[in-house]
């Protein structure tokens, strides 16, 4: 292991949720397609997707896809701003918070009341 | 003070994996690493090898992975590191023997990025080519440059596709391609825009940490990038 620092940090997830996104458009690719078989074999598939474990990870998927998206733009201010080089950790700092900003409330809208209607 | 080295062996001659050799060692805090691996090698164990020449930082030949980041083994003093050093190859290369690796691809790729001012313009007698202090200033980092590898070495981009040109040429080809005596910019940016050139750069910034001439590397590459999208030198 070479011990980087934040930019070898978001350069892994940036990697990793990139073939993250990649997996799921397959298998979406994939699920959509069971359409020419028939509805049945679709709506099958479809109500699999309500299981809890699935509710779940589209938040993962929405996750993925948000950081991706806001570090792909970090990403093209470091090459191609002037300043981008200085302020890289900077903006790496900003993308965090505009993470959480963003996901909080839209976590909650989608899987809140699924979660803390099993918690309580 | 007494410190302990962990220092990664190989010798494909003799070995089947690279192992770990722990040696104690008594320095002074002032002592750099470079000390710390002559005692080991002249008074504990002559098998250990690595590359040194100048001692002083400015050959360039004693880069290694120090406690997980690409250092100069001279230029980094004992007190500032931890009690149980761990010393390893750079990585990305064929390691030769212990600390030594084949630094020959490195090398290879340097040359390909035409590291020499190229101007056929004739030059007037007597007369150097001129330059103001503003131009100069221009390209004034990456001479620094030593060619020790610890920036390309410490480059994720270059640990999974060893035909990345890597850091080191990038800045290399930076100190010419801005030097406004020089007149084969044009073409060394053409060689770096290929596909194993500047955009295999992820922006990870391990060189700019790794660098013991402090050059701002992601800068030299970012304005290389730059002029290629731009067109504009
Ligand atoms: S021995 Fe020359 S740079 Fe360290």
């Amino acid at each position: 292991m070479y011990r980087g620092g934040v930019g070898q940090f978001s350069y892994l997830l940036h990697r990793v949720t990139g073939v993250g996104i990649l997996l799921f458009l397959l298998v979406h690719i994939a699920d959509t397609a069971l359409i020419c078989l028939g509805p049945g074999y679709y709506n099958r598939i479809m109500a699999l997707y309500a299981h809890p474990v699935f509710k779940l990870s589209e938040v993962a998927l929405f996750a993925a896809v948000l950081f991706h998206a806001l570090n792909g733009i970090r990403v093209f201010l470091v090459d191609f701003w002037e300043r981008g080089t200085v302020y890289h950790k900077k903006l790496f700092y900003l993308e965090a918070i505009v993470f959480f900003v963003v996901m909080v409330p839209v976590a909650y809208k989608m899987v809140g009341s699924f979660v803390l209607g099993s918690l309580f | 003070m007494k410190i302990k080295l962990q220092i990664k062996r190989f010798n494909p001659e003799k070995d089947r994996a690279p192992w770990w050799g722990k040696y104690e060692v008594d320095v002074e805090p002032n002592d750099r690493l470079l000390d710390a691996l002559h005692e080991v090698k002249w008074r504990q164990d002559g098998t250990l090898a690595f590359r040194r020449s100048c001692a002083h930082g400015v050959c360039g030949s004693d880069a290694m992975k120090i406690n997980g980041r690409n250092r100069l083994a001279c230029k980094e003093l004992v007190r500032n590191l931890s009690r149980t050093i761990v010393v390893e190859p750079l990585m990305g290369f064929r390691v030769l023997k212990d600390l030594i690796v084949d630094m020959e691809p490195f090398f290879k790729k340097y040359r390909q990025i035409h590291p020499y001012l190229v101007n056929e313009d004739p030059e007037e007698p007597g007369r150097e080519r001129l330059q103001t202090p503003a131009e100069r200033s221009r390209f004034e980092d990456t001479t620094k440059c030593i060619l020790c590898a610890a920036c390309t070495t410490a480059c994720p981009s270059f640990w999974t596709n060893p035909d990345y040109v890597g850091p080191a040429s990038i800045v290399q080809a930076h100190r010419f391609i801005f030097d406004s005596r020089d007149r084969a910019g044009a073409e060394r940016l053409h060689i770096l825009n290929e596909s194993e050139g500047v955009w295999r750069c992820r922006t990870v910034f391990n060189c700019a940490e790794a660098c013991p001439r402090g050059i701002d590397v992601p800068k030299a590459i970012a304005e290389v990038k730059r002029a290629l999208v731009f067109k504009k030198i």
